[in-house]
């Protein structure tokens, strides 16, 4: 624990001097800042395993037929892969550990609407969590269904401890559920004076859009998961056509969800972004009001569009002209915020500083992962990549290139201030530099194999395949190096760093003109704010 | 733990409200599948309606219909000042929940006693828009009635503060917001009542 | 932060209501027995929606509620309301 840090208690270490409860006043802390480092580290745990088991199944791939599990267990292996990266890694990453440090702060408040609800949500975090890492060990096995849990695998045909697995997805719910009343209710009552709606950060916007969507389609997970449980408790037939029930349903309540939810995992990602970029330009942002207003849009037009997950699944063609169509809709505000992005630098005075590196890259890998989404919303070109490595690829560019590539910039942006020290840049650009080579190498040969014919979620392939997957496994060994190094060059810089300042980058936002780390209820006085957040002309 | 003295009416009662849009959501789910298996078996559905007991849906209907009446009016009077009779409303909810929660265990153990449960040989022998009529049946009202069941341990707990004195007439938004679950319930079971008992 | 008194809403407002939806009670279930083919439901249900609106208007006080509360119970059932819709684009068509 960062407290470790603080027994050279020479300068004031804000909310991270050691409360003299240890432990305990960490895990029962109501702070929004203690909350969020908590996040941090659970999060950051499962990432590991998440990646862990990424670098396995790209191991059994790297050559056709056996070579390190059987297929059971590699059917194990991305499953278990699935559920960590999204249900404990990607869907509460940024609002759980950057919101709960940044957004209260940024709105000038104290702490958000509910404190203890705040710390509750940690909780059933950390529940649903050893929930789901118990479905490792108990029951028939590790699931085996993909994240997805389709029937009728899950529901009669695997052994597997699908049971324990979709409780807690389940649980999982409720903990962003709770999350997103918090985010609302904060930025709607807890707004210093002065802080009017269209003087909150593109941060806070991009969170308020997305606790939105943890509040609407967060339900109809819960109940999808928790019918799937009944299915295999009480049989009561609602998705097995023997029964009256129709398979094709468990896919449209699944994706009712899981589509917004693809909006849950990269909204705050852009949000982070739309921060990152006038600091590091030295501009005001461009168009700020397009941004805000897209991320709204993005929410509103993600919950329009689930079907297109399910072309080639044998619903109405209806329904595929449809959600063909809707699907291009939310390529707009998205495309929005691209070119206000790249229209904020333009002739701006561009430092590459860490951030700043990430959030470049975050917007080319973004970009890749975004038109080749356009290949697979187009109901013609899906039906011949459906189920392929495509597919594999698209939504690693998506969700890693993007959502996770700017989380790793929120945490170099972001992270100094709550430590008040600084890592060595230096080793941070070249940690980026191998992450950008390795995270290409690893999913852009996968777009090709997918275009070749090559399924998803097989231990085996055709040899012709091979010397691609070679490629893209050597690409997930210098992943893997350039994450090491820069989790140990963050963490050490952090922990015994050169002092950062209380600004590190100048920056124009309200959590920089506190002191780092940021004191206990951030605030001695509210302050007034009458300017707007990107002053940087 | 925070310095602010005072509670924030508003922002407790929009995180209520924010909380039952999930509820309202989370049984909207089950309605989707409702209205898509409705409309593949319209004719079987009827016959499995027709099955269900009208008296006990409709008693029902009235008793938490009037609980809610009993909530509401327990609000206004707290607000009067009117502790007493806030008591004895919020008794009165709460004994109607218990009236809820026992029909429903008659009318339930008549149906399983008919053999008529998820995967029971008899039904499974029945044609399948019954099956999955019935499956909906039992899943519906019994997330419903696990509802009912948190909603009157609210009115319970809410019940002592009220009486501690810690709910008051000048800080009442606890109840308030108890209230509004208890409204949802309520509100749920207005759109199961037609949907499950009168479908013809 | 204000500190809202409270709109008081008088107990003969929440007795009426209560009197309406009790007569609404009886006229779905009325109703309900009359063979109107597939206006059956949408009777039932419109008579439903009605209940509901009373029950969340003066019930739950929204009708004393800013209107922002209101703003978003719109959004939040007209996001009910799309899924439920656009899941019939393939349910009606297959």
């Amino acid at each position: 624990m960062a407290e470790i840090s603080s027994a050279s208690a020479k300068s004031d270490r804000g909310f991270l001097t050691p409360s003299g409860r240890g432990l305990f006043g960490w895990i029962f802390s109501t702070d929004h800042k203690r909350i969020g480092l908590l996040y941090l580290y659970a999060i950051l745990t499962f990432f590991m395993v998440g990646v862990f088991l990424g670098f396995l199944i790209r191991l059994e791939l790297i050559a056709p037929g056996r070579t390190i599990v059987n297929a059971q267990t590699y059917n194990a292996l991305f499953t278990l892969h699935g559920v960590i990266m999204i249900f404990l890694f990607i869907i509460p990453v940024v609002p759980a550990i950057l919101g709960n440090l940044v957004m209260p702060i940024q709105i000038g408040a104290r702490d958000v609407a509910f404190p203890r609800l705040n710390l509750l949500s940690w909780w059933i975090y950390v529940i649903g969590s050893m929930m789901a890492l118990a479905s490792l060990f108990g029951g028939g096995g590790p699931p085996d269904t993909g994240w997805t849990f389709y029937v009728p695998f899950s529901t009669e045909a695997t052994t597997t401890n699908v049971t324990m697995a979709a409780s807690a997805v389940f649980v999982l719910g409720f903990s962003s559920i709770l999350t997103g009343v918090n985010f609302i209710t904060t930025i709607h009552r807890l707004r210093a004076p002065g802080v009017t709606w269209f003087r909150l950060t593109l941060f806070t916007w991009a969170l308020y859009a997305t606790a939105w969507i943890q509040i609407l389609a967060g339900p109809i997970l819960a109940i999808t998961v928790a019918l799937i449980v009944v299915e295999r408790v009480f049989g009561t037939g609602m998705f097995d056509p023997l029964k009256g029930g129709d398979p094709l349903m468990y896919q449209h309540l699944f994706w009712i969800y899981s589509h917004p939810a693809v909006y849950i995992m990269i909204l705050p990602g852009m949000g982070i972004i739309s921060d990152i970029i006038p600091t590091f330009s030295r501009k005001p942002i461009f168009g700020y009001w397009a941004i805000a207003v897209s991320s709204l849009a993005i929410a509103f037009a993600g919950s329009l569009v689930w079907s297109h997950h399910m072309f080639t699944s044998g619903m109405s063609d209806m329904a595929v002209f449809v959600f063909s169509l809707l699907t291009f809709l939310v390529a707009i505000p998205s495309a929005v915020k691209v070119f206000n992005w790249v229209a904020t630098m333009y002739k701006g005075s561009i430092s590459l500083d860490p951030p700043m590196l990430y959030a470049l890259a975050f917007i080319v890998q973004f970009l890749i992962g975004g038109l080749t989404g356009l290949v697979i919303g187009s109901a013609g070109t899906d039906i011949h990549v459906h189920d392929t490595y495509f597919i594999v690829g698209h939504f690693h560019y998506v969700m890693f290139g993007g959502a996770a590539f700017a989380f790793f910039g929120g945490l170099h942006f972001w992270l100094p201030k709550f430590f008040g020290r600084m890592y060595n840049k230096k080793i941070a650009t070249w940690a980026w530099g191998i992450m950008v080579v390795g995270f290409n190498m690893l999913y852009f040969p996968m777009l090709i194999l997918g275009l070749q014919g090559m399924p998803r979620r097989y231990f085996d392939y055709l040899s012709r395949y091979q010397p691609l997957n070679v490629l893209s496994t050597v690409g997930s060994w210098i992943l893997v190096t350039g994450l090491i190094l820069m989790f140990v060059n963050l963490f050490r810089g952090l922990l015994r760093g050169p002092e950062a300042g209380n600004s590190p980058w100048d920056a124009r936002t309200l959590e920089w003109t506190i002191s780092s780390p940021p004191p206990h209820e951030n605030f001695e006085e509210i302050p007034v704010v009458d300017t707007y957040p990107y002053d940087y002309s | 733990m925070s310095s602010e003295a005072h509670k924030d009416y508003a922002g407790a009662k929009l995180g209520m409200w924010l909380f039952l849009f999930t509820e309202i959501l989370l049984f909207g789910g089950l309605f989707i599948l409702y209205a898509v298996y409705l409309f593949f078996h319209p004719k079987d559905f009827a016959e499995a309606s027709n099955e269900l007991s009208l008296f006990f849906g409709t008693l029902n209907t009235v008793v938490l219909l009037t609980s809610s009446l009993c909530v509401a009016v327990a609000v206004s009077a707290l607000q009067k000042g009117n502790r007493k009779l806030t008591l004895i409303l919020l008794a009165a909810t709460v004994g109607a929940a218990v009236l809820f929660l026992i029909n429903k265990f008659f009318e339930w153990s008549d149906k399983i006693s008919h053999g008529i449960f998820p995967d029971s040989p008899i039904l499974t022998e029945r044609v399948p828009g019954e099956v999955v009529f019935f499956g909906l049946y039992y899943i519906t009202t019994g997330l419903h009635g696990l509802h009912v069941l948190i909603g009157a341990g609210l009115l319970i707990w809410v019940f002592f503060l009220v009486r501690s004195g810690a709910v008051n007439e000048k800080d009442f938004v606890t109840l308030e917001n108890a209230g509004l679950y208890w409204h949802l319930v309520d509100l749920i079971w207005i759109f199961i009542f037609p949907l499950y008992y009168l479908i013809l | 932060m204000d500190l809202e008194a409270g709109h008081i809403v008088p107990y003969r407002t929440f007795i009426f209501v209560w009197i309406t939806l009790m007569v609404l009670t009886l006229t779905t279930v009325l109703v309900s027995r009359m063979d109107l083919g597939p206006l059956n439901i949408w009777v039932a249900l419109g008579i439903a929606c009605f209940k509901s609106g009373l029950v969340i208007f003066y019930f739950m006080h929204m009708q004393y509620e800013r209107l922002i509360f209101r703003a978003y119970l719109f959004v939040a059932l007209l996001i009910l309301a799309i899924f439920i819709g656009l899941t019939f684009f393939d349910v009606l068509y297959r």
